[in-house]
């Protein structure tokens, strides 16, 4: 049993406690918005935010995040996330947008921390997120959008 | 399995044999093409959408396109809708997309003569612009019919703007609200499309595209996250060498563990099926299987290539185009170069790894959910895994998290293990089978290796009077549906392509192939032959150039004058990229061109090089000429992507075998592009009214020989083999 807050709602969850929080997202509780890539931390697609930091829910335990709130694509919002994705849908950064799950979040996460990023911070912040449509010319210029949104 | 499919397939239809028809469905209509004669009925009753069509208008105003094509990130859906909406007037915001299949009268590709479903060689608007605009032409005709026997008004003086129609009278209604009476109206035996200038949605270069918002939210659903009633999920256990086959297993433990329901033998590997995937994930480790490897392939990567060296030196097998005597040209040339171009084994990578989903129901009908790039072969092939008859099977054609080419498969592997699993656990369950990253990297359909031998030779001036190209790989065709098509007098035209065709005024050119025979499964690969073929014609056209002392440029805008759009395009590129004027302090500059699926490319790379000699792409310049640019900004996007994805593979993807495993697994050790490696993109569309062709592929081919002839502008090295990594490059 892990207890855990999703979205701002309280869950508990009956499950083995190895289990990846990726796949009780997905497989038990029904939240398919996270996405399953690689399973080793190595491509984004399943980051999750705990406590406004983007984590990678393939490789984390569910033992690992018990008490702790958890935010999914499904449940980001406040400013930093509507700007995102307003400037995501603005520009049309998605192609087959099986990444961008992660993308936006991993986004949100930086401009929470650093209003105006440069290049070079969103390189550095989104390295870990593969986009195999090479998305990336549209989401450097979507941050740098979202960033405006944010300081307008 | 064509054959089979080609028996079931009504005659191919041209654009003009279309007739319109309608059926009416519970809440609104659709609107299609039937063929004359009867064809078509006679198809829709074997089929398992008798009454599907183009468009369908519901009564609560949604426009539904129902799309020929599949949707994998390239804008499909996008420029489909785009093409109803512009003839159907409709408002942008009302439109949405399905995936249809099983019906090949109304959904065979045209660009493939109508003889199936399916989606590649970057066709999908090329296959559809005339049938979904006449679709959006005759539902708005419907429409107007409707509303003026409502309003008993002559239909002349209807209007129809952004989803509603309107009288002067003052009477007005949204489609839906006219959709269910619309679908009584007489079909339009013939309707008339807008002209080119009344366009407001095509080439509009605002115009949005239709889903992006449900993908940054989360509520994009592709086939993992389809979820049924009582759905069993199951991982594969394939053969670890590519050829091996199952002797035996032993599952006693696996079968212990919690949530696993059954470990279950398949045609293509054991699968443990599972409550969830975790389950049967932990599950699979404890499986014990024997493999017979006597006719499994057990070559390593480095001798297959040391082989395909040997063979290059050789007289090829068959010959893809002769022009003149190359032979005697290379013999009377003031000078000769010679250079041998060397390409690796590529995975295709698509971030949702393979899956697909079947469900048996209690009327024997078969549903299977996947990415299904080729729907009719996959529906004939999911009714033979299951024993059943092929209109007892019905597709959902899922949007898919990437393909690339690899969810176009000939043997349509996952739904045939989706399907074989069900049937062996007595259809008690709906399966979901779920590769890992893992099996995905090592399932083999790779780019194959290629090896290029070239030689040219050059006059006193410096022109180019003789061309060799000597290719040495794997056949992609050969033993697949498809090669009767595409494979003629041994020359298999996936492996020639961009080679066979170049452009230059050459006097003599020979481009000869040899297909060599090796255990490992390969596949198209986002531009498929041109991957290989433009990396090697394009960066050994640089070394001509240099070797005859003219620009890049020049050079090869001397060869083509009778190749206009090319040549426009690699004019419009340099032009746009400042070619002529010096790159800025510390870059360098490479430029490469190449048509491929009907639209013409040139590429102008920025490259800058660090104190350790390692490579980064700044800037990439492209101009594109497809000919009617539908969605300008898809357009743009999809160069991008190309570029990108290209990129990725040049700089660092490759698939190795070591005593015939592959080296591989991940995404630590297959490297594709990140952020950090993209360059800035800039995309120069030609403007043409000629027929729309391809976008999806065109954008990759001419990235790895601009970048590589940077490279040597900054090194004075020509690297002729990929990845550049390989190099200490990057």
């Amino acid at each position: 049993m892990a207890s855990i807050t999703i979205n701002g709602t309280a869950h508990t969850i009956d499950v083995d406690p190895n289990m990846p929080l990726l796949w009780a997202l997905r497989d038990v509780l029904g939240l398919t918005g996270t996405k399953f890539g690689c399973g080793l931390a190595l491509c984004g697609a399943c980051t999750v935010l705990m406590g406004g930091f983007p984590i990678r829910a393939c490789q984390t335990p569910v033992a690992a995040v018990e008490g702790q709130s958890i935010t999914t694509i499904e449940g980001a919002e406040g400013p930093a996330a509507d700007a995102v994705r307003d400037a995501w849908v603005s520009l049309d950064v998605p192609q087959c947008g099986y990444c961008q799950s992660g993308q936006v979040l991993a986004a949100v996460s930086l401009l929470e921390s650093n209003p105006a990023p440069s290049d070079a911070d969103i390189d550095a912040a989104l390295a870990g997120n593969i986009c195999r449509c090479a998305t990336y010319h549209r989401i450097r210029a979507a941050v740098h959008d979202a960033a405006d949104r944010l300081a307008g | 399995m064509l054959n089979r499919l080609l028996q079931h397939a009504p005659i191919a239809p041209t654009r003009r044999q279309f007739l319109l028809g309608a059926a009416a469905t519970g809440t609104g209509f659709v609107v299609g093409f039937r063929l004359p004669g009867g064809a078509a009925s006679a198809s829709s009753a074997s089929s398992a959408n008798p009454f599907a069509g183009y468009v369908r208008i519901d009564a609560d105003d949604r426009v539904t396109v129902l799309s020929a094509h599949f949707e994998m990130g390239q804008g499909s859906y996008n420029g489909l809708a785009t093409l109803v909406a512009e003839e159907l007037d409709a408002d942008w915001a009302q439109m949405d997309v399905e995936g249809a299949a099983g019906n090949t009268a109304l959904y065979g590709n045209l660009a493939w003569g109508g003889v199936a479903q399916g989606t590649g060689g970057s066709t999908a608007m090329a296959s559809s612009f005339e049938r979904y605009r006449r679709a959006g032409a005759a539902a708005r005709a419907m429409l107007v019919a409707a509303a003026a026997e409502a309003w008993g008004v002559p239909a002349a003086e209807i209007a129809v703007a952004a989803g509603e129609v309107s009288h002067p009278s003052g009477q007005r209604a949204r489609f839906g609200a006219l959709a269910v009476a619309a679908a009584a109206q007489p079909v339009p035996a013939e309707v008339a499309l807008k002209d080119r200038a009344d366009w407001g949605l095509i080439g509009n270069p605002d115009l949005p595209r239709y889903d992006s918002r449900q993908k940054v939210t989360g509520r994009q659903d592709y086939t993992i996250d389809v979820q049924l009633p009582g759905m069993l999920t199951a991982v594969m256990i394939h053969p670890p060498l590519f050829g091996a086959t199952l002797r035996s297993f032993e599952a006693g433990e696996a079968l212990a563990m919690p949530g696993v329901i059954d470990v279950v033998e398949t045609p293509r590997g054991v699968a443990v099926v599972a409550e969830h995937f975790w389950a049967a994930l932990q599950a699979r480790d404890r499986v014990v299987v024997d493999w017979d490897d006597s006719a499994a392939e057990t070559r390593s990567s480095d001798a297959i290539l040391q082989e395909y060296r040997a063979l290059a030196d050789q007289p090829a097998m068959a010959v893809a185009r002769a022009d003149g005597d190359a032979e005697a040209a290379l013999g009377a040339a003031a000078r000769v170069l010679e250079a041998t171009f060397e390409l690796p084994y590529l995975a295709h990578a698509a971030l949702e790894p393979m899956n697909a989903v079947a469900r048996m129901n209690d009327d024997g009908t078969l549903e299977v959910w996947g990415g299904h790039q080729l729907p009719d072969l996959y529906q004939y092939m999911a009714a033979e895994t299951a024993g059943i008859a092929p209109d007892q099977v019905r597709l959902h054609v899922m949007k898919a998290g990437g393909s690339f080419g690899r969810r176009a498969v000939g043997d349509a592997d996952v739904v045939v293990e989706a399907v074989s699993i069900a049937r062996a656990l007595d259809w008690r369950a709906p399966v979901k089978v779920q590769w890992t990253r893992e099996d995905d990297t090592r399932a083999g359909r790779f780019r194959p290796i290629y090896v290029h031998r070239l030689r040219a030779g050059l006059d006193e001036a410096g022109n180019l009077v003789a061309w060799h190209n000597h290719i040495v790989g794997q056949s992609i065709l050969a033993g697949t549906p498809f090669e009767g098509f595409l494979v003629t007098n041994g020359v298999d035209l996936t492996s020639v392509e961009g080679a066979n065709n170049i452009p230059y005024a050459i006097p003599n050119i020979r481009v000869d192939l040899t297909t060599t025979e090796v255990g490992v499964p390969v596949l198209w690969w986002r531009a498929v032959g041109s991957t290989h073929t433009a990396f090697a014609v394009e960066a050994f056209m640089d070394e001509l150039a240099e070797a005859a002392g003219r620009d890049p440029v020049e050079y090869r805008l001397a060869m083509l004058a009778d190749h206009p759009r090319h040549a426009a395009v690699l004019r419009r590129a340099a032009e746009a990229a400042g070619w002529g004027s010096p790159p800025p302090e510390g870059q360098f500059r490479g430029v490469a061109l190449a048509e491929s699926f009907h639209s013409y490319v040139a590429q102008v790379a920025d490259i800058s090089l660090d104190d350790n000699g390692r490579i980064k792409v700044e800037r990439v310049v492209c101009a594109i000429d497809c000919g009617t640019a539908i969605n300008p900004d898809q357009i743009r996007a999809q160069m991008e992507g190309g570029i990108g994805f290209g990129l990725g593979a040049v700089l660092r993807s490759q698939i190795t075998l070591t005593d015939g495993r592959v080296d591989q697994d991940n995404f630590h050790t297959y490297e594709v592009l990140r952020i950090n490696e993209m360059p800035r993109v800039e995309v120069h569309i030609v403007e043409s009214d000629a027929a729309p062709t391809g976008v999806g592929e065109p954008g990759v081919p001419p990235i790895a020989p601009a970048v590589a002839n940077a490279v040597y502008a900054a090194t004075r090295q020509r690297l002729r083999s990929l990845p550049l990594v390989n190099h200490g490059a990057v």
